[in-house]
């Protein structure tokens, strides 16, 4: 099968070199320029490349190359126990880890039949809405700076500083989480992250509306962002976008109400949605989702119920270092998660959270096994961002880079 | 028509008959069956067109691969969304290691086309059709398809790997 396989790629390869060449040279008849932008370029905030066909300044064609940072982690879950394939999810939008931690905890639990009490799901949200807080923020105080205005970003800078600071508090991380345990938290808030969020509730909202105030009516802004890489909502369906990036087109898909997890249902919020699908609209949706994140937290900060903030699971949820110390079963568990020696049952579960940028599933096939015999997950950045090319045709390359910063790629979770 | 598994089982049923449509089951409130790379086109053109399922949105595709059963090594896995109805659906088709060959779903879903890439990259699946099946996320220079079960991860504690190299 691998030599079969292996003429059909160098045939297909070669076939394919052809092409491109032929591609080229016929566009260097048209008097047509050949720019590459990226892959490392400082304006694209990540790897990509874009190889672009430029009239002038007008973009007639582009051809994205991904995988730069391509780390196999679909390969690399397949031979880890389930513990320890949290931290590669980390590493997928690493704007917003703990929502990748948690959506993975969640599949998992979710394969093992697990309940998890209310207080640890409250954590959750909590923990998760600030992820999306500081995920929307980089996204558009970027946007923001690529269109000329970088004062907002370095002041909005600090607030996500104040949310890494609450990470901090709550795992000991701040960039890569790994938050939290299969079955619940790792540990309860502690007075003084409960002291940090609330200090967080009060002191954000006064600076999220300043941001607002000099982006949301700034004339140049305006200017630079109407009408600049829009998509109708037909094409941004068929070409699987979700999140904030949908929502822009006018459709109000959200994990979070259709499929609620995590308690969710709870919680009074909206649903934000644009109209045209464009830079401008894509930047109000994300501006407003911040708002009903901090309502949500705002939510389960002031009705956190009591109780436990594990789940009873001693199979899969390791026990406090004191019990294993004193106890014997406390010690077996220990010994056997973190050897890997716990086999989960057979199954097949699909799990999906409202990710930064959207939908974020995870497909775990389970064949009874001590790892995942498979583990897909669903990246919206890598499903979303192959219509870039549609969205840039046909308009300058200043706008291009907007509406790049607009997408929010984030180069890990396109390579995962 | 209320969807329920068993009411939109039964349509499909209805419509394309028992031996396109089998293995019918659901490990986790998604509805998961099995379908022959001969019908999987119309099957999902059909989900798409129909007034009272209108499943137009594509999740995700998934490749697995399955060693051990003699014939039907490869399976893609298709999840279906209706937004309409908040409905979901996952289709598998099996095909053999020896000839990996399913036809392109670009057709109905502008996202299948890298989600084939990544298949095409990652599993060896040729998709017929597809305006554009080349590797996706690793070299075009690479020979082999990573994520078949013949290609195992290195083992973590080996112990004759020359560490000199790394610097450890």
């Amino acid at each position: 099968m691998a030599t079969d396989n292996k003429t059909a790629d160098t045939d297909q390869l070669q076939e394919f070199r052809d092409n491109r060449d032929l591609k080229l040279q016929d566009k260097k008849n048209e008097n047509l320029t050949t720019l590459n932008l990226g892959p490392t370029h400082p304006a694209t905030h990540g790897i990509f490349q874009n190889i672009l066909q430029m009239d002038g300044e007008v973009i007639m064609d582009a051809v994205p190359t991904i995988g730069y940072i391509h780390r196999a982690f679909e390969k690399i879950a397949e031979r880890r126990p389930f513990y320890q394939i949290t931290p590669l999810t980390d590493r997928m939008n690493y704007c917003s880890s703990p929502i990748n931690n948690m959506g993975y905890h969640m599949t998992v639990e979710k394969l093992l039949g697990i309940e998890i009490p209310k207080r640890a799901q409250y954590i959750r949200v909590i923990m998760m809405e600030l992820a999306r807080i500081s995920d929307h923020l980089i996204c558009n105080s970027i946007l923001g700076v690529d269109s000329g205005a970088f004062t907002g970003f370095l002041y909005v800078m600090q607030e996500r500083e104040h949310i890494y600071d609450i990470y901090e508090e709550v795992c000991g991380a701040r960039l890569t989480t790994n938050m939290g345990r299969i079955g619940g938290m790792e540990r309860d808030l502690s007075p003084k992250a409960l002291h940090l969020i609330g200090e967080f509730l009060k002191r954000f909202p006064k600076v999220w509306a300043e941001f607002e105030k000099m982006l949301t009516r700034n004339r140049i802004f305006i200017d630079r962002t109407v009408g600049v890489g829009a998509i109708t909502a037909e094409r941004a369906l068929s070409y699987g976008f979700t999140g904030p990036n949908l929502r822009a087109t006018g459709v109000d898909y959200d994990v979070r109400v259709m499929n609620p997890y995590s308690s969710y249902d709870d919680f009074e919020f909206e649903i934000p949605i644009g109209a045209k699908g464009d830079t401008y609209d894509r930047y109000l949706v994300r501006n407003e989702e911040v708002w009903q994140s901090l309502k949500i937290i705002e939510q389960a900060y002031k009705n956190l119920p009591e109780g436990s903030y594990h789940a009873d699971a001693p199979h899969y949820y390791l026990p406090p270092k004191q019990e294993v110390y004193t106890s014997m079963e406390a010690l077996i568990y220990h010994f056997k998660i973190v050897m890997g020696e716990i086999d989960a049952p057979k199954g097949e579960v699909y799990h999906c959270v409202e990710g930064g940028n959207g939908e974020l599933g995870f497909y775990l096939v389970s064949d009874g096994g001590r790892t995942p015999y498979r583990l897909h997950f669903r990246r919206p950045c890598f499903i979303y961002y192959q219509a870039y090319t549609e969205m840039i045709k046909g308009g300058q390359l200043a706008d291009a880079i907007l509406t790049l910063s607009s997408l929010n790629v984030i180069a890990g979770e396109l390579d995962a | 028509m209320e969807l329920t598994n068993e009411n939109v089982l039964g349509k499909l049923i209805a419509q394309f008959g028992e031996e396109s449509i089998f293995d019918a089951y659901n490990p986790d409130g998604i509805m998961t069956f099995t379908t022959t790379r001969e019908n999987i086109i119309a099957l999902i053109q059909y989900l798409y067109d129909d007034k009272d399922l209108q499943v137009q949105f594509l999740t995700t595709m998934a490749g697995i691969h399955f060693p051990d059963h003699k014939g039907k090594e490869l399976c893609m896995m298709y999840q279906l969304h209706s937004l309409r109805h908040n409905y979901r659906l996952r289709i598998k088709v099996f095909i053999p290691a020896e000839d990996p060959v399913l036809p392109t779903l670009t057709n109905i879903y502008a996202a299948a086309n890298w989600m084939e890439r990544e298949a095409y990259d990652f599993y060896g699946f040729i998709f017929t059709g597809h305006p554009n099946l080349i590797r996706i996320l690793n070299i075009e220079e690479m020979e082999y398809h990573p994520m078949l079960k013949q290609y195992p991860l290195e083992d973590q504690t080996r112990e004759d790997k020359i560490d000199t190299y790394f610097g450890r």
